[in-house]
Parts: structure tokens; sequence; C-alpha cells
């Protein structure tokens, strides 16, 4: 027995084939574009309709603000440099953490595509480039961890934690950029290293809190044991809090020392430059296993 | 649509040769293809048919360039798929056995993306959505999201998926594992109009009658390597005879069956006496023409014998596969179950 075409004429058929293909020259960058910008459109349709990452996001370093803010209204005087008062000086610890909590997150889409088969739907299709799949990844984690930072900055002011200003605004927006893409290319890195999402998820719990902690974002270097102000002085995140904090207190400038640490003191410069080489780095590292994974 | 390459037109479209491919390492590694050789003339609609295990996915993953094979070359198209993978992706639309779509978004979302993925313009893109979406019965839900898709409405989907850059290779596998009625046909009547227009269809199935009415040609897999090949017609008729079940009663025991087999050897014109257990000690066997099954009845009739069933048929792919492996297919997907862990052929299909 053979199957027949021959259908009921009511029944659609495919048209045939046209005899010279509709298709026409494109050049890389264009078709580089169009496959980035469908897969970013995926994520924020993903984002749309499922808005309970945005929110949460938004919700927790806010539970942080109201909460630490209040706990230490009363924080002794001198405890803070320059007598700022603390939900000030927190006010730049949880903007960081907020960004630094949405791109850590960056992997858990790629796992579940990896997971569920996705990605090999992608991998099928003739990307000009699979680092389209990776750059979607990057533009969907930063735009968002931005917009939650923008919704927690905004927050603090009214809370009459201060505003750094349109200048300083944009000053904050670039420190968060580079800790988004450092944070952003190890969540990548680890969506690829680990087995499954199981594992992803206990790595972000673990590495979440301790590194809050660990750094400058709730209590000043001054204030700690030597043990957690080196630790601290050493944490990515005090790298972006510090530069931030400075913003917010009217004196940053890129000469400025920002951070006084047990090793010696950095300027706003330096911590702009260790950001930056860290997300170069963190990048460098992880092309490797994304070329293994994705050819 | 994919071009081909500018060279002459090759005969055959898709070319395994002595394709070899395991999983793992050391003593723990699973041999998945051993030196596995096929070849798919252009315009077939091509069967691989093979029990659970026996190779077929890994092929068709490592045609589809997800799998690089351990040894041995792969051409599509004239073009080498280890050396030119993404000219070979344009060739290629790949139907997935396990369907990957994406909850969240509505099935023609889904298939825009596709699109964009494969660089469609976006007005051709929509127009041959609707096209597919009016072929494969998918106009009423396509605009639902493809969480509340029933199965069959997956692999519509998917099939939309595969076609949508109008193939030149168009590869499924398993596309009608779990389908019902409807949808089953909704394929097939595709897959027979895209035969017809001249898209070369590599199907995998281990559905006998799926292939026997849809392939042009076929392979028939096991153990990691082609064991037979041709158009089913052809590989039936090699076979000879026709086919006879019988049951001298409706429960048999072992020793009757046994003493039957023994009766049923002895005559002219009988050969391959096997007793199937699986079914009820039935005795399954081939008579090599239509007078044979009345001397048969007449022996039974005289070693004093009933006959409860006696069915006659001519040759299935099953007695094909039976042939040359021994075993029928449902025994062999049988031994497999039990050995089959899913959670490392996950851990296989990811990257």
């Amino acid at each position: 027995m053979t199957i027949s075409s021959a259908t009921d004429p009511a029944t659609p058929t495919l048209a045939p084939a046209p005899a010279t293909p509709a298709s026409t020259p494109r050049s890389a960058f264009s078709d580089l574009s169009q496959e980035t910008l469908a897969l970013t459109r995926r994520l924020f349709l993903q984002l749309a309709r499922r808005p309970s990452t945005l929110v949460a996001g938004v919700l927790q370093p806010l539970i942080w603000l109201v909460l630490f803010g209040a706990l230490f209204a009363n924080a002794p005087a001198g405890l803070l440099p320059e007598g700022m008062s603390y939900g000030r000086f927190l006010g730049a610890g949880v903007i960081v953490f907020t960004a630094f909590s949405g791109a850590l997150n960056a992997g858990l889409p790629v796992m579940f595509d990896r997971e569920f088969g996705f990605l090999n739907r992608l991998l099928v299709a003739p990307l000009r480039s699979r680092s389209s799949i990776v750059m979607a990844s990057v533009l969907y984690i930063t735009s968002l961890s931005l917009v939650q930072s923008l919704a927690i900055i905004a927050t603090a002011a009214l809370l009459g934690y201060g505003w750094p200003g349109g200048a300083g605004l944009l000053l904050v927006l670039v420190i968060l950029l580079l800790l988004v893409f450092a944070v952003t290319a190890m969540s990548l890195g680890l969506a690829f290293a680990l087995p499954g999402h199981i594992e992803l998820i206990a790595v972000i719990f673990v590495a979440n809190l301790p590194l809050l902690f660990a750094s400058t974002a709730l209590a000043p270097i001054s204030f700690m044991p030597t043990w957690l102000g080196w630790l601290a002085a050493l944490n990515p995140l005090t790298f972006a809090i510090e530069p931030i904090r400075a913003v917010y207190a009217g004196h940053f400038s890129l000469g400025e020392v920002v951070l006084v640490a047990p090793y010696g003191s950095l300027t706003g410069a330096a911590c702009l430059g260790v950001l930056a080489v860290l997300a170069l780095g963190l990048f460098l590292l992880i092309r490797p296993l994304l070329d293994r994974k994705l050819t | 649509m994919a071009k081909w390459s500018s060279k002459a037109v090759p005969e055959a479209v898709i070319e395994l040769n002595q394709v070899s491919k395991s999983y793992g390492s050391g003593a723990m590694a699973v041999k998945a293809l051993s030196g596995l050789n096929l070849s798919v003339p252009r315009g077939c609609l091509y069967g691989l048919l093979g029990p659970n295990g026996a190779g077929k996915t890994t092929s068709l993953r490592i045609l589809s360039t997800l799998l690089e094979p351990d040894s041995g070359t792969v051409r599509v198209g004239g073009l080498d798929a280890l050396v030119q993978p993404r000219q070979v992706r344009e060739l290629l639309g790949y139907v997935a056995q396990d369907v990957a779509i994406d909850k969240i978004l509505s099935g023609r979302e889904l298939l825009q993306l596709q699109g964009d993925l494969y660089h469609l313009d976006r007005t051709y893109r929509d127009r041959r959505i609707t096209e597919l979406a009016a072929v494969l019965g998918m106009v009423d839900w396509l605009d639902r999201r493809c969480g509340t898709y029933s199965g069959g409405m997956r692999r519509r989907l998917d099939l939309a998926a595969g076609l949508l850059h109008r193939p030149a290779v168009l590869v499924l596998d398993e596309p009608t594992v779990g389908l019902d009625i409807e949808s089953r046909a909704a394929i097939w009547r595709v897959l027979a109009q895209l035969r017809d227009q001249g898209t070369t269809v590599l199907l995998s199935s281990h559905y006998l009658e799926e292939v026997d009415a849809l392939a042009d040609e076929l392979a028939i897999i096991d153990g990691g390597k082609v064991i037979a090949a041709g158009s089913p017609q052809v590989l039936k008729a090699a076979l000879g005879g026709d086919r006879v079940t019988l049951r001298v009663r409706e429960f048999s025991d072992e020793p009757e069956a046994l003493r039957v087999q023994l009766l049923l050897q002895a005559c002219a014109g009988v050969r391959q006496v096997v007793v199937n257990r699986s079914q009820g000690f039935s005795l399954n066997l081939v008579v090599e023409h239509d007078g044979v099954v009345e001397q048969l009845r007449q022996q039974l009739k005289q070693a004093d014998l009933p006959v409860f069933a006696l069915a006659q048929s001519k040759p299935s792919l099953d007695d094909v596969y039976l042939q040359a492996t021994g075993r029928t297919l449902m025994d062999a997907e049988l031994a497999i179950a039990g050995q089959r862990d899913p959670k490392a052929e996950r851990k296989q299909a990811m990257r």
C-alpha cells in the first residue's frame, strides 16, 4: 500500500516550491541582527507573559531597602562615612544587589532550553553565528537588570535616600552595566557547564546572599572584622557599590579615592577598571566552553 | 527555498558512509552506530525502520549536524556535513523525536521565530505560515499558547516549523509516535505531497505499517547498521512464500506446540516453523504456495490435531526483519525496553 497525496478538493495542499528561490542575497550583519533580535524577542515575550521574575526582582531588593533602612535608621552617629544616613548608605548596596541578582539568573533560560531540547531547535537552524544565542541572553538580562535597578533607584529617591542626578544616573548605569556583563558571563558559563537547572539554582542560592553580606552593601569595611573586610574588599560587588555611593554623595570623580581597602585605596577609575577587566576576563574564560557546546 | 550545491546534483541526496558513533567512554561506552551506510535518492520518501535503540535517532542527529560521528562521512546534497554544516542546515528541515516547543509562545510566534532563525523575509515568512496553517489544519489554534496544545497539535506545529523554509530535504524522527488518527493522517498526507513535489523525505519509524504505507524505499537498521535496504515490495517479494499463523487449539501448551512443529517441519513446501510463545504457543511458518496449506490441513487431520485458527498472508516488513535478525520487531522492542536509561538518553541529547 502506498499513501497517495491526492486529497479532497476542499483540503488545502502545499503550493509547489517556486522555480527560483524567493530569497535575495543578505549581509552577514543583517542575518545576525535578525536572529539575535528574534531570540531576544522570545525572551521578552516570556517575561511579558510570566512577569513574576520581573516583579520578584524588584520586590526583593525593595523589601531589603525598607526593612534594613528602618532597622538601622538609628545607627550610632559616626558609624557611617561622612555622617550619611543608613538609608542613603544602603541605597547603593541595594541597587547593585538588584542588578547582580538579575544577572545571576541569566543562565536559567539557557539551562531550560538545554534541558527541554529547545536549544537543539536553535542549533539545527543555519544561524549566521551561534553567538547570537549568547548575545540575545546578554541583551535580555542587561535590559531586565537595568530596568529593575532603575525601579529601585526611583523608589530609593521616593523614600528620601537620595537621587544621583542626570549625569550621576548615567554613571550609575555604566557601573551596573559592567557588573551585569561580568555576572551574566559567569551565569551563562555555569548554565553550559552544570548538568541541570537544579545544580544551577543551587549555585545561585549559595552565591547570592553570601556575596551580598561579604560586600560593603550593608556595612562599611571599617565596621567589619579584618577577615571579612578583606573579603569585602575583594568582592566584585564592592567595586560597583563604592563608586555608586560616591556618585550619590556627589563627589565621584575618576581620580578620587572611593574605596579604602585593607590592601590600599582605590580610585573611581580603578574600580571601573576592575569591573571592566572582570567582565572581559569572564567572557574570555567561558568562550572555549561556549565554543564547545555551541559548535 | 534552500538551494542545492552548484555542482551537478548527485543521485543520492543523503549519503552516510561507514558512520560510527559511541556514547560514553571506556567500559561504559555504548556503541550506537557501527559503520552505518545509507544512501537516499533524490525525491524519495525513504523510511528508516528499526526497533528502539537501533541507532535511528543517532543517525538523524548526525545528519542534522547536532552530533559529530566518531568516524565516517556524511554528505547532504553533495555537501560534506562535517565541513559545511551551516550550508547543510539550510538544505535540511529537521523534525525531532521529542518535540521542543516554548510553551509560553503561541504557535504563530514560534513559527515566526523559526522563520527569523532561517533568515526568511518577514512578508514571505508570514505568508508561508498562513499556507502551512491551512495545510496542516492549524488555523483554529495557531494563535493559542503552545502549552495548551495536544501531542498531535505539537507534532503538526513542529512539522510546520521544519517545512517553513521549504527545505530540499526533510528529516523526521518518529513523527507520528503516540498521535491520534487525525493527526497521523494529516502528517502522512503532507509527507506524500512533499514527495510528489520533489522533496526528499527521510522518515524514521518503528511502525511497520507507517513505513510500508509511505516509503518508496527503506533501510532496516539494527544494532547500529543497515541490515536490509530496498523498496518495501522488493524486500518482501525477495522472501518468497506466504506466511501462515496456525493455532491447533485456543490455548495450546508447549509440548503440543513442539509436537506440531515437528510434524510441520516434515511437510514438503514448509519452512521456518517457529513456536511463538508470546502468542499462546501458536506456530508461524512459511509455505511456498497455496497448495501447501491444504496439505497441512490433511496432515493435521491424520495426526488427530484440530485447527482452531489458520491465517495466511503475504510477507510483511516484519518478516523481512525476522529473516534478517532471527527475531520479530516486537521481540526486539521488548528486549530493549528494559535496558534503556531515559535519564542517560536525555543527557546524550543535551548540549
